[in-house]
């Protein structure tokens, strides 16, 4: 074992895991909006796939950590790779949620209600997040990874309306109290999910940098 | 000069440092100041001038014909090349373990008693004293102490190093200097080096060069990484393994080069 090469295939898995995530959260989106429950059940079938690439890694890891004693660049690298490996699991875990309610859901979504709430906008907005922190991942870009700090500052406003505006449309159409709710869990979902790529991005900057962010109040 | 010695809180301290073997140099510049009860770690690859730097401490260059230096070594404050330095004093207070154990051909008792009897201590009651002392702090006694008439030779390798530790000790040093001590031995023998290390730091201040990087890492407060004459980089060892500021010393501590 060489720790170049072991370290260059880690972060290629990494790469491979960010890549499946995105995708996977793509999917939830158009299934979601879509109320595409066949699209929903490739979503389910491919978190598999998610859960045994984290594992893999989390091995690759535990024998780095063991057979190269990693030091410096090398060590701070590995023990991103670990969080950032849980971060992406837990953004297909939400994925995977939001495929299981299209699943359970039978009725379409009101229109008037998707426009209010924002939620597709939200999605957008964590999908292009995912996009950005893939390609600092790739490049060691802090720059880049720094820039989804103003986005998630973004999804987090729209996450605060939208409780508002659910609860004024629970009010208003007391039929719809499933789907409304189920849209206030998968919002929050694609809240959290901005929260995990924030720490993806606090931990390539960590690696890069040396420096720890996290627990730290962001200037504004 | 000498009030500003006085008032260095450094127990060794060397000041720009060359070493030339000839017309070769093999230091550069090097400045290195170290506190009492600290142990400091030398790496870098064979032929960067580490144990060159080391034995600069209790003067064993001195013995190169072609060996000749500029620059100060500071130990307490005083240059211990300046003309009036005793050098077996002062390889006394500044005490040597080599690679290899090299214990000498005779009891485990006699090692220890052969440099205080030397020094003219002759007393039997003295010398058992000094002896078990000695024996003791360098986490040897329980093995041995039931027959401390066997021949050095008879012990393992990791008790025949521990016994060289403490044939350094009996003099009293104030410094140890250790050139590693430990590259020879066994795992189980290496940490028990170690461990004594770390004892032995309570009293005495140790420099020791190693090529075992997990070793720097666990037993250093400091560690220096040279490289072809220069010394790259002194910090913290945490500092040094963790996020070292030089990219030649990151290189080499992660096994990128060597």
């Amino acid at each position: 074992m060489n720790i170049e090469e072991e370290v260059q295939q880690l972060k290629e898995a990494i790469m491979d895991m960010a890549e499946l995530t995105i995708s996977q959260m793509k999917k939830a989106k158009d299934a979601y909006l879509a109320n595409d429950s066949e699209l929903a059940q490739e979503i389910i079938h491919n978190e598999k796939r998610v859960n045994a690439i984290e594992l893999s890694i989390d091995r690759d890891c535990e024998n780095i950590f063991a057979l190269l004693n990693p030091v410096a660049s090398d060590l701070r690298f590995v023990i991103s790779a670990l969080k950032i490996n849980s971060d992406l699991e837990r953004i297909g875990d939400y994925a995977d949620g939001i495929a299981d309610y299209v699943v359970d859901l039978t009725e379409k979504l009101d229109p008037s209600l998707v426009k209010e709430t924002k939620i597709e906008e939200m999605f957008n907005i964590a999908i292009s997040m995912l996009g950005d922190i893939a390609i600092a991942l790739k490049e060691d870009n802090v720059k880049l990874a720094r820039k989804v700090y103003q986005k998630d500052s973004e999804l987090n406003k729209i996450n605060i309306n939208a409780s508002k505006i659910i609860t004024e449309y629970i009010n208003n159409n007391p039929k719809t109290v499933r789907q409304s709710l189920f849209m206030f869990s998968v919002i929050r979902k694609i809240e959290r999910t901005g929260d995990h790529i924030k720490n993806i991005a606090e931990d390539l900057i960590f690696y890069v940098e040396a420096k720890v962010l996290r627990h730290k109040k962001m200037k504004k | 000069m000498s009030e500003s010695q006085s008032e260095s809180s450094f127990k060794i301290e060397a000041k720009n440092i060359d070493v030339f073997y000839g017309e070769k140099q093999v230091l550069k510049d090097v400045n290195m100041p170290i506190e009492g009860n600290t142990v400091t770690a030398l790496i870098g690859p064979s032929g960067c001038g580490k144990s060159t730097f080391l034995r600069l401490f209790n003067r064993m260059n001195d013995y190169i014909d072609v060996f000749h230096k500029k620059g100060e070594i500071l130990i307490d404050g005083k240059d211990i090349y300046r003309k009036k330095t005793n050098v077996e004093e002062l390889r006394k207070s500044v005490g040597m373990v080599f690679q290899k154990p090299n214990p000498f051909p005779k009891s485990i008792y006699d090692n220890i008693a052969y440099g205080l009897r030397i020094q003219g201590i002759n007393k039997k009651s003295l010398l058992d004293e000094i002896v078990e002392k000695s024996i003791r702090q360098a986490a040897l006694w329980d093995e041995v102490k039931d027959n401390l008439k066997k021949s050095a030779l008879a012990l393992s390798g990791g008790q025949q190093q521990r016994l060289c530790i403490a044939r350094t000790l009996a003099v009293e040093p104030s410094v140890i200097l250790m050139d590693e001590p430990a590259s020879a031995l066994d795992p189980i023998s290496t940490a028990k080096i170690e461990e004594l290390i770390q004892e032995l730091k309570e009293q005495y201040t140790i420099l020791i060069v190693t090529h075992n990087m997990q070793q720097a890492g666990r037993i250093s407060d400091k560690t220096g990484f040279f490289y072809m004459g220069d010394l790259v980089e002194f910090d913290e060892t945490q500092q040094i393994f963790t996020n070292p500021k030089n990219e030649r010393t990151e290189n080499y501590i992660s096994g990128r080069f060597g």
